[in-house]
């Protein structure tokens, strides 16, 4: 059967392959006159300071308003555009996340990170354009559309008691998001794959080309992710253009080999690497359905003011001639290829420094030539990260099965008392927390006993919490929602959340195959939004068309998820329904034994008739006992 | 077999009949007398037959698959795990008085691997007596105002989180380590400690983050990880005494030093945390040592005899002795190794053993008499250590926070070259490397195996299932017991009454007559009743006898028993004495004092078997006997026979052994010889106890105590 059906799969896919030329030549044809299809892919590299290197996969395709060229696409996946029309998606945003992001070595006040740092396992938001009413249903249809689109359990999040919907706190603020995660959530190539297909190369051509498995999946942290908008264009509201947004971010090693270091001196050493040492792979040549594919080199502010580039100063005046040889020839590191632009970031309101960036065209190079940067370092270099202004962390207190508490920790970072200290010149400024906490409904918080401990006081709640949203949970129906918006006094150092629950026992069908492990509290999310992480980097002409460079100037508030945490639950013993049957059998055997026998007797007469017997008999035991010495032997000699 | 036949046929006849289950009743309580002979036997039989039972471990948890990775740590983390060891034995890095240098190398080395270190100051916590604070969850400690700079100490924390992993788990490594007085010991422990964590900060198999504890020890070890552990679990988030201690210039410098010196922010002061604990691993090396052999002692006994999962005794039996080639060992009653009437109880095990084989092939359940008398006395041990209810090493702190734990104690044979040190640092980091990974390898917590179980060797065990029958057996005539002497009291005095008063009489009082009787045994309860009253009131004397300042333990002990007595007799006075005196006269009170008084004992045993079996089961060796035989020493004299004159003298052999500081002298005298036996001893173990909230105080207080009063009391009755 199957070898039978290979010939026309074969002439399928030549057929096809026919057709998509046609429509690239069509598509080229018209080019002038209509906004048309496009497709973007980069690639940005980013050195971290505990000698990781973050590498971050950025591919845009958009799709103008479908009106213009039917249901049809020249580059745009045809599932996802089936799928934003068919749940009218206005905006959604799937992740897929192995590992933790470090806040505190990798930063978390950048665009990067605020945007792509994930809770581990699966993420997903979406805001639907559909009536109030028809978005529960559209949620579940998404999940299970998207289950089977990525190969992963969201259909999961299809029951009521999984998702929840925030109100105002989480940042796409409007009432029909919905929000679900599945902390548990194992990531691996089953979902990349398809994650891959909806780009036109696939991983066979240019940048995606060094989507390694092996090297990937060996890095610390591995996030997926897949936003898209779809903006209205007509009243309808059936015509959208929609951008599809594919990010992946990882974090890896540049070379694992550390056991080999000995010497504390080679330790500071930021290690060298280059895209073929890490990944194993080298780009060659571009993607032909790619409008532009470029890889970046990201200096982040705290490296740059840690290198001291010789004409500091006067780096504005640098920057506007894009080519001068100080700022990729530098003492301190070596760059094997020249970029082919240099950025620099116009002046950040929250940093002193500004961050460089190295852009390189890949499409000057070929497969014969294929291009691998790699960057040497000469001298050691520390430096730290831009952090969060407070660095948020849960955990659990207490112990036992019974009860316990949430507490959510705020601890200031070096960056806030810098910062704050710049900014508060009336003294009394604020900083607004936002917190955003899902609970399963197993885990019974009570919110009246939230407290809150400011700088190791215990403070009234009203005095610091300005606006509080809670939605408590129903059995079995829906989780505990809580949304709280903390103004903080800037001078704070530490900020302490704790609130009470009880763990609540769930029927024997409701525990999953391994209830032993414990059950996961997502992460709460903590945003900031006073703060926007946007790197605005000199105005060019070419910059603006840049997906990757465009996205990090828009501003985003500075997000941070915390742990996953993981509550142990009183679990019966899966191995003991026999012994339970077998018990609940003796019992009632017993009762209903015993029910029978007062049913059957007539007490009083029984009574009496003994009362006759007591008064000819002297005693009862002797006879009880001569009466079993007669059955013993009367027996016995029955059984010979 | 023969009640069933008695059944079906009984149920033909169709005569009156009392139901089988009555009737069986009955039958045990007229012959309650051979009933408790046979009971009592064989339940000690059967607890002596335990190491013969005991089954071999096996682990139970499929995903722990000990052994079956080669161990990855190579001479290049031992020799880093020695450097380590160099540098903390080197004369000048003691120069410091309160050792913060010491901490400040181990911190350097495990920042230096990529480790997140954080330094968690403590004060000392003096365990003190709580009231009705039994079994209560651990708190967050009363903050004391009047902490000193001088007396704190500091645990060192490093933490590598697992780069794959989620961070929801975690598994501690804990070494205890006095810096102010550290032997060497010490120091190869925390040697051992570093090589391994200097493997896992490379591996890739990590799933579950891992935190190495270094304990300040000086002052306890188990305070040090108790004080942690309560940080971590339960932690203040406003603390007065904070600002007091920061204060004290040490710190700060210790602090602030530590900040420069590091690049990156991989070092704070303040508390850092990984998730769920999944198991802990304590880790000490013996400085000196007599065997022949490295050994690997394993103590596990936490606090109210609770016991980790028999998984992880395992997984560490089997690597060592498997992997290894280290010789475990658990801890033994030594006393009883070379008993000579145990060993001969062996050797007739073993002819028995044998003469059933002979019988029938198949039956293989005899040991050796050796390794009978080595069971028995780990069985002793684990009996012992259980009952105490008092931790045995470090690890019982995991426990209170259901964190299965263990202490494990490397004892190498002695000698200080290199070659020796390297040997025992690749084998002993191997072996926890062997369990760390086992246990990273659970996808859930320990659940599979044991939780109740006894010891006899580290490779074999007693389960539950097969300890209580010893138990069961033991308190089983009790009840039987107490029925048949309420039956007997009630009985006896009717015949009395009916001979001394008129026929006549007895048909018009019937009925209120037989009303007032099956009353009366409440005379007896209110008695009973009021001696727990008692026994409650002894319990907590201690609390306010403490209060007293400078007061020597015999003092105390003696104005304990000076209380007690006194308090007995006000007791004894207000509420007994009225109406005990309107009844003394009867016949047959000291029946229905017994009978009551082992019902009581019975739910007394009942309970402290649930909550800790090892005390139950002692408790019960002791005092079944007691309340059994007790019986009027005028009665036994009166009668005179040969029966009653043994019976005597058991009663006043057995009326001195379980008065409890009787009992704890004996069993210190057999342990440890009778020299120097103190009286004020008997008031620390008392404190011990109670400090360390061991149910095992208020058994005593309020079951033992108590039992032995009342029947004391009925040996002395005047009939």
């Amino acid at each position: 059967m199957v070898l039978l059906q290979r010939p026309h799969i074969l002439l399928l896919l030549i057929d096809t392959h026919q057709f998509l030329q046609c429509w690239i030549a069509f598509g080229s044809a018209n080019e002038e006159g209509q906004q048309q299809e496009e497709f973007s892919e980069e690639l940005l590299v980013k050195p971290l300071p505990d000698h990781k290197l973050l590498a971050h996969f950025h591919f845009q395709s958009s799709a103008p308003p479908s009106t213009s060229n039917g249901c049809h696409h020249h580059l745009f996946p045809k599932a996802i555009s089936q799928l934003v029309q068919k749940f009218r998606v206005k905006e959604m945003e799937l992740s897929f996340t192995q590992g933790r992001w470090n806040y505190e070595s990798w930063g978390g006040f950048d665009p990067i990170s605020s945007s792509n740092a994930k809770p581990p396992g699966v993420e997903l938001w979406a805001v639907f354009d559909v009536p109030q009413h028809h978005i529960d249903a559209s949620w579940k249809n998404l999940t299970h559309t998207l289950s089977g689109l990525f190969c992963a359990s969201i259909n999961f999040l299809e029951s009521t008691a999984t998702y929840s919907t925030p109100e105002w706190s989480f940042p796409p603020a409007s009432g029909n998001v919905r929000y679900g995660t599945l902390p548990c959530e194992a990531v691996c190539t089953e979902n990349l794959t398809p994650w891959l297909k909806l780009l036109p190369c696939r991983d066979k051509a240019a940048i995606a080309l060094l989507l390694d498995r092996p090297s990937l999946y060996r890095g610390f942290y591995h996030s997926q992710r897949l936003h898209l908008t779809s903006t209205e264009s007509s009243s309808e509201g059936i015509d959208s253009g929609i951008i599809l947004e594919q990010t992946l971010t990882v974090v890896l090693q540049p070379n694992s080999e550390r056991a080999i270091e000995v010497h504390a001196s080679e330790k500071h050493v930021q290690p060298s690497w280059s895209l073929s040492s890490i990944f194993g792979k080298q780009v060659s040549g571009r993607c032909v359905l790619a409008k532009s594919s470029s890889v970046y080199l990201l200096l982040d502010r705290g490296l740059v003011a840690e290198l001291k580039f010789p004409n500091k100063e006067n780096g504005k005046s640098a920057a506007n001639g894009l080519t001068s040889e100080n700022f990729w020839s530098n003492p301190s590191f070596e760059l094997s290829v020249n970029p082919d632009r240099i950025f620099l970031e116009e002046s950040s309101s929250h940093s002193k420094s500004l961050s460089i960036l190295y852009m390189f065209q890949v499409e000057k190079y070929s497969e014969s030539e294929p291009f691998d940067i790699g960057l040497m370092w000469k001298v050691p270099v520390a430096w730290l990260c831009q952090q969060t202004p407070l660095h948020a962390s849960r955990f659990f207190m207490g112990s036992g099965n019974e009860r316990g508490a949430i507490a959510i920790s705020l601890k200031s970072t070096q960056f806030t008392e810098g910062f704050m200290s710049a900014n508060s010149k009336d003294g009394s400024c604020e900083l607004r927390v936002d917190v955003f906490q899902v609970v399963p409904w197993y885990v019974k918080v009570y919110f009246h006993s939230l407290r809150v401990f400011v700088d190791q006081q215990p403070r009234a709640v009203s005095d610091f919490i300005e606006k509080i949203h809670v939605s408590p949970s129903k059995d079995k129906m829906s989780p505990g929602v809580m949304e709280v918006v903390l103004k903080l006094p800037c001078r704070v150092n530490t900020a302490a959340l704790t609130i009470e629950f009880d763990k609540g026992f769930l029927r024997i069908d409701e525990y999953p195959p391994d209830a032993n492990q414990g059950f996961d509290i997502p992460s709460a999310i903590i945003s900031f939004p006073n703060f926007h992480a946007s790197m605005v980097f000199l105005e060019d002409d070419s910059l603006n068309r840049s997906p990757l460079l465009s996205k990090f100037q828009e501003k985003c508030p500075v997000m941070s998820y915390t742990e996953v945490l993981l509550v142990p639950l009183t679990t019966p013993d899966f191995s003991m329904p026999y012994n339970v049957i077998t018990i609940k059998c003796t019992v009632f055997a017993l009762y209903f034994g015993s029910l029978l026998n007062v049913l059957q007797r007539r007490v009083a007469e029984e009574e009496r008739f003994l009362k006759a017997k007591a008064a000819k008999k002297t005693g009862r035991l002797p006879l009880l006992l001569s009466k079993l010495s007669a059955k013993l032997r009367g027996s016995g000699i029955n059984q010979d | 077999m023969a009640e069933t036949k008695e059944k079906s046929l009984s149920d033909e006849k169709p005569k009156p009949r009392v139901r089988p289950i009555v009737r069986l009743g009955i039958f045990l309580i007229s012959h309650s007398f051979h009933f408790s002979v046979v009971c009592c036997t064989a339940g000690v039989l059967a607890l002596f037959l335990l190491p013969v039972l005991a089954k071999n471990t096996y682990i139970s948890e499929n995903a722990l698959m000990p052994g079956s990775a080669s161990p990855m740590l190579s001479n290049q983390h031992v020799s880093d795990g020695n450097r380590l060891v160099k540098d903390l034995t080197n004369p000048n890095s003691k120069s410091s008085e309160t050792g913060i240098e010491s901490h400040k190398i181990i911190a350097q080395y495990m920042l230096d691997l990529g480790a997140e270190v954080s330094f968690h100051k403590f004060h000392p916590q003096m365990n003190q007596f709580h009231p009705l604070h039994f079994f209560s969850s651990p708190d967050s400690g009363k903050i004391q105002e009047n902490y000193s700079c001088s007396s704190y100490g500091i645990n060192t924390v490093g933490i590598i989180r697992a780069p794959h992993g989620d961070g929801k788990e975690a598994i501690v490594l804990v070494t205890p380590y006095n810096a102010l007085k550290s032997g060497f010991g010490e120091a190869l422990s925390l040697g051992i400690a570093y090589s391994v964590f200097s493997l896992l900060t490379q591996v890739t198999w990590l799933a579950k983050d891992i935190i190495w504890l270094v304990a300040d020890s000086q002052y306890g070890e188990y305070a040090a990880v108790a004080a942690w552990l309560r940080e971590y679990q339960t932690p203040k988030f406003s603390s007065l005494s904070t600002p007091n201690a920061e204060m004290c210039p040490d710190v700060n410098n210790l602090f602030e030093l530590k900040g420069h010196s590091i690049s990156g922010s991989k070092f704070s002061n303040s508390f850092r945390r990984a998730g769920t604990m999944a198991s802990a691993l304590v880790l000490k090396v013996r400085d000196q040592n007599e065997q022949f052999e490295d050994t690997i002692s394993i103590y596990a006994e936490a606090s109210n005899g609770q016991m980790p999962n028999l998984d992880l005794i395992n997984v560490v039996n089997y690597l060592a002795v498997h992997r290894q080639g280290l010789r475990v060992n658990v801890e033994k009653l030594w006393s009883l190794l070379n008993s000579s009437w145990l060993k001969s109880l062996g050797e007739i095990f073993e002819s028995l053993a044998k003469v059933a084989k002979s019988l029938y092939p198949k039956w293989k359940f005899g040991i050796p008499a050796t390794e009978y008398v080595e069971g028995t006395a780990t069985l002793a041990s684990s009996l012992y250590y259980q009952a105490l209810g008092v931790p045995t090493g470090p690890h019982g702190a995991f426990r209170d926070y259901q964190v299965d734990a263990i202490t494990l104690e490397i004892s190498p044979k002695f000698s200080l070259d290199k070659v020796w040190r390297n040997d025992i640092l690749l084998r002993g980091g191997r072996l926890i490397e062997g369990v760390i990974r086992s246990v990273n390898n659970l996808l859930e917590k320990f659940h599979q195996s044991f939780f109740l179980y006894l010891l006899t060797s580290p490779s074999k065990f007693v389960s539950v299932g097969v300890y209580m029958i010893a138990f069961a057996l033991l308190i089983a005539p009790l009840p039987m017991v107490a029925a048949s002497l309420y039956v007997d009291a009630n009985s006896s005095s009717n015949c009395s009454k009916g001979d001394s008063s008129t026929p006549s009489a007895i048909t018009d009082t019937d009925e209120h007559s037989i009303a007032i009787r099956s009353w009366r045994w409440l005379n007896s309860a209110k008695l009973v009743f009021i001696v727990h009253l008692w026994g409650a009131i002894v319990s907590l004397l201690p609390y306010f006898i403490s209060q007293i300042p400078d007061c020597s333990p015999t003092t105390s002990f003696m104005i304990w028993v000076l209380l007690s007595i006194l308090s007995l007799l006000t007791l004894n006075s207000v509420l007994a004495s009225p109406l005990a005196c309107a009844k003394a006269t009867q016949e047959k009170e000291w029946a229905l004092v017994k009978s009551v008084t082992i019902s009581s004992v019975f739910i007394g045993l009942g309970l402290m078997s649930v909550i800790n079996f090892a005390t139950a089961e002692i408790g019960a060796l002791l005092m079944v006997p007691m309340c059994l035989l007790a019986q009027p020493l005028k009665l036994d004299v009166r009668a005179g026979t040969l029966r009653s004159f043994c019976r005597m003298i058991c009663n006043l052999v057995l009326g001195h052994i379980a008065f409890p500081p009787a009992a704890f002298f004996l069993l210190k005298g057999m342990l440890d010889g009778f020299g120097n036996a103190n009286v004020g001893d008997f008031w620390m173990w008392v404190e011990s106890l109670w400090a360390w909230n061991s149910a095992t105080y208020l058994f005593i207080g309020m079951v033992q105590l108590p039992c032995w009063v009342l029947c004391i009391s009925i040996l002395f009755h005047t009939c």
